[in-house]
């Protein structure tokens, strides 16, 4: 009776969103997985169980490879999406940290791209990335165009092999400022007992940042990772703004939405779970890491 | 006395959030009107010509339908896409509206095998819509003897638009009537400077220039016949098809995959095109646009078939006020309903005994034609084809956009043929 009363007002305060948590989260991941097991693939709804056919249809015997072609693309918009912003990220707040004047107008003007929508800034970059060259070029083209840096214009997204790191181009803008105020915490999070010892000792700055600084910042950029990351897998609404729902940039969140638009919903219950599981392989390590960090502290 | 503080903050805390969610699920939207006279039609049109075209057909309603209520069902926006999907929920949730809006033909096909529509054969008799419509069209909405929907207008798609300046810049003075003689057509515009004579733009428009390049190549029966199975996909002659839709590629804008119709509208409005192939909304879309120097003609090689897709109206298994729908789908197919909608909208009426007078000059042409022409459905706008195989075809035109590669194509369109042609 002790206990109960020790974490039983707890519980009951929790209870709520708990009880929302398993219905509308788990409850729906159980529901989602039981129609990827079944041949709902029309509006005449299920017939039976089908185990993991939808799946192995998915990467074996989808129409002109779709689905291996979404992944590819999604890939591609991931690694450079994650490199792109990383390293504007790190330099932002690397040049901050160095004490330039202004610093917190600088801090503003790279943070603000985030407080953007996807779709808002995808409309624009739609514009930016207008594929055409030469006396017809739109957006950068132009802008090259009027530099004399023709060799610059590019057919940006609608490119069939690289097209899609462009399309990570707007991603990499619009977090890097995000990445930046990561990167800008960690840094001030590293006493200052550290660098003057560091001083002490006479190591130069290269040093100090490469023995003393980088490694205490190990944590965040694994946060930034895991946060760029689970974004990326999941990008659908800059994608949509962009280029529309078409083969070129389609990735498996936009093949999802084109598959519930033809009411096959096995199909697009199957692709959800891939997603989630990709999402998973991101998201459980850093969870399991955070725990332990946790409990060591 | 410290505990019970506590645990009344939480059962106070706990009422809360049960009574925010409470109020949360009151709203069920009873949109229906249960058992009364009202009629809840359920569509996407929510503005422009198609708004007008609408309220055309309520004034109409108000008249031929006295005592019955209308009430407006629409949801805006995704060019239906929205409203598919809000549909698509009501319906399984056994909630219909009293009737919805849907494309004509095979686009039907999900919801006459979920048993979610009713049969109106017998309706179509009592109406006289039967000898109203014309045989291909009838012929193209039944489906195993029975019709399930009635058409509100009639849109062409296999019509070229032409920047007439352009075109008599570069000295042509008749239209093409093959495709040969298109592709000399398009040389010679190109000869003039311009680089990419006709405007396309991404993946559906890229569909419905491939359709009406298989109508030519094959012919409406045969054409026809690749919906519903009783035309192969593997053919030598869909190969030569694809390869004169590759041809008919090389004369188009790069960019395509980036444009909208509009966007490729725009090309042929600022003459940097010559060509475009699209439906016939593109006629109110340049008058609207205040260009007049347009010109069009069915595509080359396509004779006397006109490619038709339809918004049609449906009456929904378990619709709560079935004589007021029946009503609206009597106004809907009738003289007066069908000269309310389309005069507005920009289409013609599926009757074949209307009036040409009341109609814009593009209009009065293209009903002579729907008399007297061979109807053929069109998969990219549903009326030959499901959702789900419209979007395998879309996909299929857009990865070949890039990759060029003929049996790639034929292979994708054959294996989507297979997967979602019924019997």
């Amino acid at each position: 009776m002790r206990r109960l009363r020790h974490w039983g007002p707890g519980l009951l305060l929790l209870s709520p969103s708990l009880i929302l948590l398993a219905v509308f989260v788990y409850g729906l991941i159980a529901w989602t997985t039981k129609v990827s097991l079944s041949d709902e693939h029309n509006a005449l709804g299920s017939k039976g169980f089908v185990g993991l056919e939808n799946y192995q249809n998915l990467f074996t015997n989808d129409i002109q490879d779709r689905f291996t072609h979404s992944l590819k693309n999604l890939l591609i918009f991931t690694l450079v999406f994650l490199v792109g912003a990383m390293f504007f990220g790190l330099l932002w707040a690397f040049l901050l940290e160095r004490g330039i004047r202004g610093e917190g107008f600088f801090r503003t003007v790279y943070l603000f791209p985030m407080a953007v929508s996807f779709i808002a800034s995808g409309v624009v970059w739609r514009w930016l990335m207008n594929p055409l060259k030469g006396d017809d070029a739109g957006g950068l083209n132009a802008v090259f165009g009027g530099l004399h840096l023709d060799f610059l214009q590019s057919t940006w997204w609608t490119n069939p092999d690289w097209g899609m790191a462009s399309m990570a181009m707007p991603a990499v803008w619009q977090l890097s400022g995000y990445v930046m105020a990561l990167f800008l915490a960690g840094f001030r999070g590293i006493p200052q007992e550290l660098r003057e010892a560091a001083a002490m000792d006479g190591a130069s700055t290269y040093r100090l940042y490469r023995n003393v600084i980088f490694p205490q910042l190990t944590p965040v950029a694994l946060s930034a990772l895991i946060i760029l990351g689970h974004m990326s897998m999941k990008m659908f609404d800059l994608i949509m703004s962009i280029s529309g729902p078409q083969w070129l940039t389609e990735v498996p969140a936009v093949y999802v939405w084109q598959t519930l638009l033809t009411s096959d919903y096995a199909k697009a219950a199957a692709i959800s779970i891939v997603l989630l599981l990709l999402v998973a392989i991101v998201i459980v390590p850093y969870l399991i890491y955070t725990n332990r960090v946790e409990k060591s502290r | 006395m410290r505990f019970t503080r506590r645990a009344a903050v939480a059962v106070i805390g706990v009422a809360a959030l049960l009574t925010a969610s409470a109020c949360g699920s009151s709203d069920d939207g009873d949109g229906g009107g249960s058992g009364s006279k009202k009629v809840e039609v359920f569509t996407w049109w929510a503005d422009g010509g198609e708004k007008a075209g609408l309220d055309g057909l309520v004034a109409q309603f108000g008249t031929s339908c006295a005592g019955q209520e209308f009430v407006n069902g629409a949801v805006a926006g995704g060019a239906g896409a929205n409203a598919k999907q809000v549909l698509a929920s009501r319906l399984q949730q056994n909630d219909p509206p009293d009737t919805f809006q849907a494309h004509a033909g095979a686009e039907l096909q999900d919801y006459i095998l979920a048993g979610q529509v009713e049969d109106i054969s017998a309706d179509y008799d009592t109406w006289g819509l039967k000898t109203a419509f014309p045989p291909g069209l009838i012929q193209n909405l039944t489906v195993e003897g029975k019709i399930y929907s009635v058409p509100a207008n009639i849109h062409r798609a296999n019509v070229v638009w032409t920047n007439k300046k352009v075109v008599a810049a570069a000295g042509i003075t008749s239209d093409p009537t093959d495709l040969a003689g298109f592709i000399a057509d398009l040389d010679k515009v190109k000869a003039k400077g311009i680089a990419a004579p006709l405007a396309i733009g991404k993946d559906w428009t890229q569909l419905m220039l491939f359709e009406s390049v298989l109508i030519t190549d094959l012919g409406a029966e045969k054409f026809t016949g690749l919906w519903n199975g009783t035309t192969p996909w593997d053919g030598a002659d869909v190969t030569k098809a694809i390869n004169d839709f590759k041809t008919l590629l090389t004369y188009t804008n790069k960019d395509r995959d980036a444009l909208d119709w509009t966007d490729a509208e725009k090309l042929v409005m600022d003459g940097k095109a010559a060509y475009q192939l699209m439906g016939d909304w593109e006629a109110a879309d340049l008058d609207a646009k205040k260009f007049a120097d347009y010109a069009w003609f069915t595509f080359p090689g396509n004779g006397t078939t006109f490619q038709w897709l339809a918004d049609s109206f449906v009456l929904p298994k378990g619709a709560k006020n079935v004589e007021g729908t029946k009503c609206w789908l009597k106004t809907v197919g009738s003289a007066e309903g069908q000269k309310a909608f389309n005069t507005k909208k920009g289409s013609i009426p599926a009757r074949t005994d209307a009036s040409p007078a009341d109609y814009p000059k593009y209009q009065q042409a293209a009903m002579a034609d729907w008399k007297s022409s061979t109807q053929v459905p069109s998969c990219a706008h549903g009326s030959a084809c499901s959702q789900g195989w419209q979007g395998a075809a879309n996909s299929a035109l857009g990865a070949f956009s890039t990759n060029q590669d003929v049996a790639g194509l034929q292979k994708a369109l054959a294996s989507a043929a297979s997967q979602f042609v019924k019997k």
